[in-house]
């Protein structure tokens, strides 16, 4: 017979820096395990790695610019996401959402962009995106709503319908055939000082705080944490489920359009199939991190977007497949989301409390 | 129409094993969103062992062993990341949806890594795996349908039957859905629940793993050039689409193959428009869901326990 | 004595969080004997049994079954030891026949057999008496037949130790003596019979010997024979306590909600309220009794406006306006805008009446927040409430910012019970609002019903325990099958009289009862 010889109690909650210190040695963990992972594919040594991972992310201003947009995209992102996760609604769409914001964006700059004014044209890329995101995130809200669809299914499909449209759009107007859109930096968003990101990162940053505000502070933010926490309650003190379900939606859904437009009106001015990238399901980890905290999101987008770019430097040096990144960004996901369980539970030996009595 | 119903068949055999190795894990009450990343390292882990078979034994490879191996490592492959799954989830008591999409991104990024490293070359392996029964020719259309496929077509039948039965028939299937249906229960009747869930879900994606190997060796003949996620979300669809049921599955599966590649048959529309079409069976897995969630009947619903973690001291 | 042991336990001690739910308890059960562990709600009886069934674990301690030290690290090797427990909450599988539940987690030798199976079942069944359907599936059933269903499977493992927790907490007494013979007939048996009950007379009346809990301490062990009510009391409650309610004599009374000819049925069509009528008075506490799941929690919840109602009508006579409304097919919101002023204490109080997760303040928030037109919430009249009640009620908490969760029960029902008395009702409704509380907190409750019913407001209290329902109301209607199957005066009426009223409907299963 196996004998157990320890076992596992609930803890208290930790103090704060001891947390800290839990996740910081995850993420340690975390890059040794990506260490030995990389350095088994090149046999270049653990110093060599991270140097690169460091330059990869830090190594010259537009890196450090690319990197700041890369963190408020993600951030966006994710922030977009976070009212319907915080309401127990599993949004796996953000991919679709971001990518059909970030089509009508680019249907209006390709259609429009010479026939209406700037500031005229920015309104409208502004409308079309929101409108698009509000479009793909509401529907699975409905039938969520009205039947209790399963909605985590529903909107991962609805983002191979958005990448199966973009894919449409691309043969069906790009008159080449090439199926590749030239980007169209005359029609994007304004640069602000010179620096093409900074509006950007600064949109992203008061979106941050509106999100905290709007969870933490106001009549919606309270109604989403109950039907969240428990649906049985709500109804109870009579908040209309289907309704909260769907306005939170189309909050959720809007931000999406924000971060399309961010997207393709202030980052690449064109789209295809892959311009998302995979941020939509990135997203879901950065919020969930986060435990839903805007203001800690900032700081988990920021951490998985070093580890990406220095990863990708790592690839760029060592000539390795950028999917590498994808490979390290799923290892240190591991160690955080397992590392969650020493914060909230300890370990007894048996033993040891045998020879303490 | 005759290649139309081959191809869909051997597409949808990818999705059945997906399928059924999703069914095992959620009949143990879990819910993994990973199989779209244990589909992808299933396929490398088999393509990459086909391929180092294959550099070694050169023009001597047989049959056998040039089958067996990559089926063994995808097997193991699958295995792993299922492994992975119920550490964080069983032992470590992290949330299973993040844990699913931490494993698809993981997954998804060892099988982009494999397409950059290695490209398409596992056309050579693929053959072994597309080789039909010997008798398919020479019983005309029936012999197409039934007979011309490669071993993988007929495991994924296989497993799909005999899942239906330990599941129905076997003290080990009852057991595995009290698990699924109710933790609490089956731990109090001294079913080891932490056990059973490992057991399922590594079982389980060891299964799927072997829909990216079909995939890839069987219906793309070794030619991979694009990421696979797509095939593992519409299994895990599927497992809805066919009520938990294995058996079911084996008809959905097909469906689900035709859905996918009708497209390439529809003759008469624009290149681009093409790119609507494909949009199909992702539309029509949206009807299905909505569907069966309007009917909402008593017999058709998941595993009641489905995603819900299970400690036994909590309180 | 001791030879006769078949389980000891020695200085057992369980801890959840810092707080001590079992601490150096020491008990011994014989063979042959029916044992019962009293105490009073969250004293740690059930815990205590856990271990013994391998739920949970001890932190301390050491248990010995025939003099040998015993490991019961999980249920498996508790069946080992031919230990088995029937739990409160029945730990059955709905989907699957009462068969399958009671050869589940076995691994016999041979070929998986269902037909053998219901076979054995069936013989077992025969031999103790009882009456059950091998394949009949577990949602199908009632709860004594699910009760049932339970021991079998236990006895089915060759238990000879059975610990059965609360029993009787949802049978009727009736039901109640059928399953003491049952008992009985297996003391003669040779078995060991544990019952943790918290209800003296079953005491009496059954066991050969009595072990008594308090607080998670072992107070010790009586003889039943050498004992009586007054020193059980004692030795539960530590010092004498008057187990009687100050009742008032009504006053004022109007009718102030009128339920006609209510009928409602559930997600699968089955009927759950069939013709419910009755009147609650102002300035009454009406009283509803009923085996649990007879249709009370669907008859509070239609008035609440949370059940759909088929037919029939809920009016409330508004004692401000004079109005009389009906609130059929309303909902929550509507109701209040309506000016009723309608408070509800539901059974599951988490789960429905406050946010575990969420700390006192935004759970006093819950029945305020909506007023007023501003986008942001006002924190500062729900934190005031939130320090009123914690003061008012002595409820024991770090802070008002401490999560509802990680409270005690007795606590987080005063601010539940707390928060929509704040809301100056003028209907008050409670389903089993004193369900796992411990007697000073249970009187607490009682006394802030009382002075609602004081204050003018129509009480409804839906209860288990019938001597606290003959004792705290004014009337009581019982309710069986989802039909009222009587009325009667809370201060004459008996238990047994209630008791045959709450099976009335079950029995004449079909006849419609107008």
């Amino acid at each position: 017979m196996k004998k157990m010889n320890f076992h596992i109690v609930k803890r208290e909650p930790m103090v704060w820096y001891k947390a800290v210190l839990v996740r910081a040695i995850a993420i340690i963990a975390s890059l040794l395990v990506s260490a030995v992972v990389i350095m088994m594919l090149t046999s270049k040594n653990p110093i060599q790695i991270y140097s690169s991972m460091i330059s990869g992310a830090f190594g010259s201003s537009l890196r450090i610019w690319s990197l700041f947009q890369n963190v408020a995209i993600l951030l966006c992102i994710a922030l977009a996401l976070t009212p319907a996760f915080k309401m127990k609604f599993w949004n796996c769409g953000g991919e679709g959402q971001v990518l059909v914001s970030g089509l009508a964006t680019t249907a209006v700059m390709m259609f429009l962009g010479d026939a209406l004014p700037y500031p005229v044209l920015i309104i409208v890329m502004l409308a079309a995106s929101v409108l698009a995101g509000i479009i793909w995130a509401v529907i699975p809200a409905i039938f969520k709503a009205k039947w209790n669809t399963n909605e985590t299914l529903f909107t991962l499909m609805m983002n191979y319908v958005a990448i199966q449209l973009v894919a449409f759009f691309l043969k069906y107007f790009v008159k080449s055939g090439s199926g590749i859109l030239t980007p169209m930096p005359e029609h994007g968003l304004p640069v602000l000082f010179g620096q093409s990101y900074l509006l950007n990162i600064i949109i992203v940053a008061v979106f941050t705080v509106l999100v905290y505000v709007y969870l933490k502070k106001t009549k919606h933010g309270y109604e989403i944490s109950v039907v969240g926490e428990s649906e049985n309650t709500a109804k109870y003190i009579g908040i209309n489920v289907p309704k909260v379900v769907i306005r939170t939606l189309v909050v959720s859904g809007a931000l999406c359009g924000i971060a399309g437009l961010l997207l393709v009106g202030g980052t690449n001015h064109t789209i295809s199939t892959t311009t998302v990238d995979g941020r939509g399901f990135t997203a879901i980890m950065v919020s969930w991190l986060a435990k839903f905290n805007p203001i800690y999101m900032v700081m988990t987008s920021f951490l998985i977007v070093f580890l990406q770019k220095g990863a990708g430097q790592v690839s760029t040096d060592f000539r390795l497949p950028s999917a590498i990144s994808d490979i390290v960004t799923g290892i240190i996901l591991f160690f955080i989301i397992g590392c969650e369980f020493f914060l909230q539970y300890k370990i007894l030996s048996t033993k040891n409390r045998k020879e303490n009595d | 129409m005759l290649a139309f119903l081959v191809s869909s068949i051997r597409l949808g055999m990818a999705f059945l094993f997906g399928s059924v190795g999703e069914t095992i894990t959620e009949k143990s009450g879990h819910l993994n969103l990973g199989i779209p990343g244990v589909m992808c390292v299933g396929a490398s882990c088999g393509c990459f062992a086909e391929y180092l078979y294959l550099s070694k034994a050169g023009v001597n490879a047989n049959y056998f062993l040039a089958v067996f191996i990559p089926i063994v490592a995808t097997l193991f492959g699958g295995a792993v990341m299922g492994f992975i799954f119920s550490f964080l989830t069983v032992t470590l008591r992290a949330n299973q949806n993040v844990t699913g999409l931490a494993l698809t991104t993981f997954g998804v990024g060892v099988s982009d890594y494999m397409i950059a490293e290695t490209g398409s070359i596992y056309s050579k392996g693929s053959r072994f795996f597309t080789t039909s029964l010997p008798f398919a020719d020479d019983l005309g259309v029936v012999g197409e349908i039934l007979f011309s496929h490669g071993i993988l077509i007929y495991l994924a039948i296989i497993i799909a039957l005999a899942t239906a039965f330990v599941l129905s028939k076997t003290r080990i299937g009852l057991n595995l859905r009290a698990v699924g249906e109710n933790p609490a229960t089956a731990d109090a009747a001294g079913i080891n629940v932490s056990r059973y869930r490992y057991a399922s879900t590594c079982i389980g994606c060891a299964i799927a793993g072997l829909g990216g190997l079909s995939f890839i060796m069987d219906y793309l003949n070794g030619n991979w050039e694009y990421c696979i996620d797509a095939i593992g979300w519409l299994a895990i669809a599927l497992v809805i689409f066919t009520v938990w049921k294995p058996g079911l599955a084996i008809i959905g599966s097909i469906i689900f193959g035709a859905l996918y590649i009708a497209s390439s048959y529809i003759t008469g529309v624009s290149f681009a428009s093409k790119e609507i079409f494909k949009m199909l069976p992702y539309v029509v897995t949206i009807i299905v869901l909505v569907f069966t969630s309007i009917r909402d009947k008593k017999e058709n619903q998941p595993p009641q326990s489905l995603g819900l973690p299970y400690f036994r001291e909590e309180r | 004595m001791s030879a006769n042991a078949a389980i000891e336990l020695k200085n057992i001690s369980k801890y959840f969080g810092g707080n001590a739910a079992n601490k150096n308890v020491n008990l011994t059960i014989n063979r042959g004997e029916i044992l019962s562990i009293l105490g009073e709600n969250g004293s740690g009886k059930t815990t205590l049994m856990n271990m013994i069934a391998g739920i949970y674990f001890p932190d301390e301690g050491q248990i010995f079954i025939d003099g040998k030290e015993a490991v019961i690290h999980s249920p498996k090797d508790a069946f080992r030891y031919k230990i088995g427990m029937i739990h409160q909450h029945f730990k059955l599988v709905d989907v699957f026949s009462a068969t399958e539940n009671i050869i589940l987690g076995l691994s016999e030798k041979g070929r998986f057999d269902l037909k053998e199976a219901a076979q054995r079942v069936k013989e077992i069944s025969d031999r103790y008496g009882f009456e059950i359907d091998p394949m009949k599936k577990i949602h199908e059933m009632s709860v004594s037949e699910k009760q049932t269903v339970e021991i079998i499977k236990v006895l089915y493992r060759g238990a000879d130790i059975l610990i059965l927790d609360e029993p009787t907490a949802v049978l009727t007494p009736q039901e109640t003596r059928k399953l003491f013979s049952v008992l009985r007939k297996m003391r003669e048996d040779g078995k060991s019979i544990v019952i943790i009950t918290h209800k003296l007379h079953e005491v009496l009346s059954l066991s050969d010997k009595v072990a008594v809990l308090r607080k998670g301490e072992y107070i010790g062990t009586v003889k039943t024979s050498e004992t009586d009510e007054g020193q059980l009391t004692e030795m539960m409650v530590g010092k004498k306590v008057s187990l009687n309610i100050d009742r008032s004599e009504p006053k004022n009374c109007e009718e102030r909600l009128v339920v006609r000819n209510l009928n409602c049925v559930d997600r699968e069509g089955v009927k759950i309220l069939n013709n419910v009528s009755f009147t609650a008075h102002s300035g009454e506490i009406l009283g509803i009794a009923g085996i649990a799941g007879s249709g009370q929690r669907e008859l509070l919840e239609a008035i609440a406006g949370l059940q759909k109602v088929n037919e029939g009508e809920i009016l409330y006579n508004n004692p401000k306006t004079g109005a009389c409304d009906n609130l059929r097919d309303k909902t929550p919101m509507q109701i209040r805008d309506l000016g009723v002023r309608l408070s509800f204490v539901p059974e599951d109080r988490l789960g429905m009446g406050l946010v575990g997760n969420m700390d006192i303040i935004d759970n006093m928030m819950l029945r305020s927040y909506k007023k007023g037109k501003s986008l942001f919430l006002e924190r500062k009249g729900p934190r005031d409430l939130a320090e009123k009640i914690i003061k008012d009620l002595e409820v024991v908490t770090p802070d008002a910012k401490t999560p509802v969760r990680r409270l005690s029960g007795g606590n987080i029902q005063k601010i539940l019970v707390g928060r929509e008395i704040a809301a100056s009702p003028t209907v008050l409704m409670a389903a089993y609002p004193v369900r796992g509380l411990d007697i000073g907190a249970s009187y607490t409750i009682y006394n802030l019903l009382n002075k609602q019913k004081e204050k003018g407001v129509a009480v409804v209290f839906v209860g288990e325990d019938l001597d606290v329902l003959i004792e705290l109301c004014d009337r009581i209607i019982v309710i069986g099958s989802g039909s009222i199957t009587g009325e009667v005066d809370a201060r004459t009426a008996t238990k047994e009289e209630i008791g045959l009223l709450m099976t009335k409907s079950a029995d004449s299963k079909g006849g419609q009862a107008k």
